[in-house]
């Protein structure tokens, strides 16, 4: 992988394996020699279908599961084992994450201000007038804090909560937000808002960003490089352009026949079966047998076999 | 007129609360003609999902206001419940937003089948087995599923399920409502599929599908109708309602869509800004002039259904002069 000083967060083989059941224990993949680096101020979408295990890197990232192999390097340190309260609330000052219900996210009996308050109680943000850097960051992402601040959840939709919880996460001036499926249940009116949002902001203030969605276009319209999971492995990965026009794993290549688009209609002459991508990837495997993960261009490797 | 399968004449269905009435359905007209399947899309709270239930089932406080829908010579509206439920599955199914998480864990496939079909008087016989095995091997799912239990099914396999025991009746209208939007896009793109071959062999006859996303509607729909806040805005063929918007409301729904091959460095796309009114709280006028680029003094007055061209209708002042204004590529 090229070096480059921009780098914040480098993930390194990870892996995760679940197991379930204590006389016969049973393992689940979830995530398998993962790596890939994170720049400041750029946009990295993960891409895969439910059971891919995008959310688990996600997840392993922010430290909310334990990993089972790996190394995750931030600011030169491996922060996958550290189990130091100072040190891990250290970790969280800087790095966070946006989840998809954001309704899920808030506690509907309080009002929405609480999860400033939260961050202002377990954080030494250093400003001098809290009330004034929230109504600030909340300017930032185009809501009125007079309409915001004092209201309950069900009182804003859901994709005022999302930004909402974006300008947190500009308020800490995180270095890194995960941003699992943000958008998913976002009216398609509102995703691009939230989403050009998002983009201003990482730009605006160096913030890495890893949008974790399932959405194909979304993805490609959001950032800079790819990453493409299936069954936990990473199947593709580089620049999101090369990516999308020269899309070489079956997996991914399903995927871009598989969305819909206007102005382009699916060929209704093919059988179209989700079942038979398990045995195209298996025979491409085959095929490739022992050529593992493979840089076929610039900015653009795939992973050819999966011993 | 024996040719169209359903006909919705200014048909308005409210919410009864107790702060006052919700209005959910409010004024829509529409037809659906024998083997056509129309999409209808339009943002959450928009009022989708109430017209399916105003056909199938009117609980409290959903309440029927006026209106008439005929569907194959019934007039829906005013039959009891007993005489409904004759209707059910043969007539009329609608396959319920988050059906496939509505599987009792504790039984087989096969006995909710069974179940189900028992309570619409159907004989769960070798004979009625066999069709719902060939359905199975239609939507090319094993016959195996049905001596398994939900959680062994993925969320695909299991809208699939669904698909075979609401249309098990051959019903000759089928409600399916975001039928697609809680799957992965490979299942996404099987089930629309499969509705279209469901219409193609003639298991059912025509069909409504709710969704808010217009790129898959643009796949399979003959016909897609927009409502916005409860009203109509737009009805007409799919291409036309994709390339030729009359109603600004339609060409910012369009707009908004994110596409394979556009990036944020190269174009920004727009979402539409605001939000749409509060159904409790509906004033006289266009629903959408407050989000509307296009809007004028005249939209305060509420706009009238107009024909554009056979078989497409908008409800906005400006159309004829907004003409290509909307249809242009920007």
């Amino acid at each position: 992988m090229e070096k480059n000083n921009d780098v914040v967060m480098s993930v390194r083989n990870l892996s995760k394996i679940f197991k379930s059941g204590i006389l016969n224990p049973e393992y689940t993949v979830a995530a398998k020699d993962i790596s890939f680096d994170i720049e400041k101020g750029k946009i990295i979408s993960l891409i895969g279908e439910s059971g891919s295990g995008k959310t688990t890197v996600g997840k392993l990232i922010l430290k909310l599961i334990k990993l089972s192999e790996g190394k995750i390097i931030y600011k030169g340190k491996d922060i996958s084992n550290i189990e130091d309260k100072e040190e891990t609330r250290a970790y969280y000052r800087r790095v966070q994450g946006i989840f998809q219900d954001p309704f899920a996210t808030f506690n509907p009996l309080y009002r929405v201000d609480r999860v400033f308050d939260m961050i202002f109680d377990s954080f030494d943000l250093g400003f001098e007038d809290k009330d004034k850097a929230i109504r600030e960051a909340l300017s930032d992402v185009n809501l009125n804090p007079d309409r915001t601040l004092g209201k309950f959840p069900h009182q804003l939709s859901g994709g005022q909560l999302q930004r909402l919880l974006i300008a947190r996460a500009l308020l800490m001036d995180v270095d890194v937000l995960i941003a699992d499926e943000l958008i998913s249940m976002l009216d398609a009116s509102t995703r691009i808002g939230v989403l050009n949002l998002l983009v201003e902001s990482c730009k605006k203030h160096g913030m890495a960003v890893i949008f974790i969605t399932h959405d194909l276009n979304l993805g490609y319209y959001i950032s800079d490089k790819s990453l493409i999971m299936y069954k936990g492995r990473l199947v593709e990965r580089g620049d999101t352009k090369k990516i999308y026009e020269n899309a070489t794993h079956p997996y991914t290549q399903m995927l871009f026949e598989a969305v819909p688009e206007i102005g382009e209609r699916w060929d209704s002459d093919e059988e179209f079966l989700p079942e038979e991508i398990v045995n195209d990837v298996e025979k491409f495997y085959n095929e490739h047998k022992g050529e593992g993960f493979v840089e076929i261009e610039e900015n653009h490797s795939v992973l050819f076999s999966d011993e | 007129m024996s040719e169209n399968i359903l006909e919705v004449k200014n048909l308005k269905a409210y919410y009864d609360i107790l702060k006052g009435q919700i209005k959910a359905v409010d004024d829509i007209t529409f037809t659906l003609k024998k083997g056509e399947i129309l999409g209808l899309a339009g943002e959450s709270g928009c009022g989708k999902s109430t017209l399916a239930n105003t056909f199938i089932s009117r609980k409290k406080p959903l309440k029927y206001i006026s209106g008439e829908v005929d569907l194959v010579g019934n007039k829906i509206m005013e039959m009891s419940e007993k005489e409904f439920k004759k209707l059910r599955l043969k007539t009329i199914s609608l396959i319920p937003q988050y059906a496939l998480d509505a599987f009792s864990p504790t039984k087989k496939i096969k006995t909710y089948i069974a179940d189900l079909a028992r309570q619409h008087g159907v004989k769960t016989n070798k004979k009625f087995f066999n069709k719902v095995k060939d359905r199975l091997d239609l939507v090319n799912l094993d016959e195996s599923v049905l001596n398994r239990y939900s959680i062994e099914l993925s969320g695909g396999m299991k809208q699939r399920v669904i698909m075979v025991i609401s249309t098990i009746l051959d019903p000759e209208f089928l409600i399916a409502d975001e039928i697609t939007s809680a799957l992965d896009v490979s299942s996404q793109r099987f089930v629309a599929t499969m509705l279209s071959n469901l219409r193609d062999l003639e298991i059912i006859g025509s069909a409504m599908f709710i969704t808010h996303d217009i790129s898959i509607l643009y796949q399979i729909a003959d016909r897609i109708m927009i409502m916005y806040a409860g009203n109509f805005a737009e009805i007409g063929p799919t291409d036309a309602i994709v390339d030729n918007p009359r109603h600004p409301y339609t060409r910012a729904l369009i707009d908004s869509l994110p596409k394979v091959g556009i990036q944020y460095k190269d174009k920004r796309l727009a979402g539409i800004e605001g939000t749409p009114p509060h159904l409790l709280e509906i004033e006289e006028g266009c629903r959408f002039r407050a989000r509307c680029p296009y809007s004028i003094e005249k939209c305060e007055e509420t706009p009238k259904r107009e024909k554009v061209a056979e078989g497409h209708y908008v409800s906005c002042w400006r159309w004829e002069e907004l003409g290509s204004d909307l249809s242009g590529k920007k």
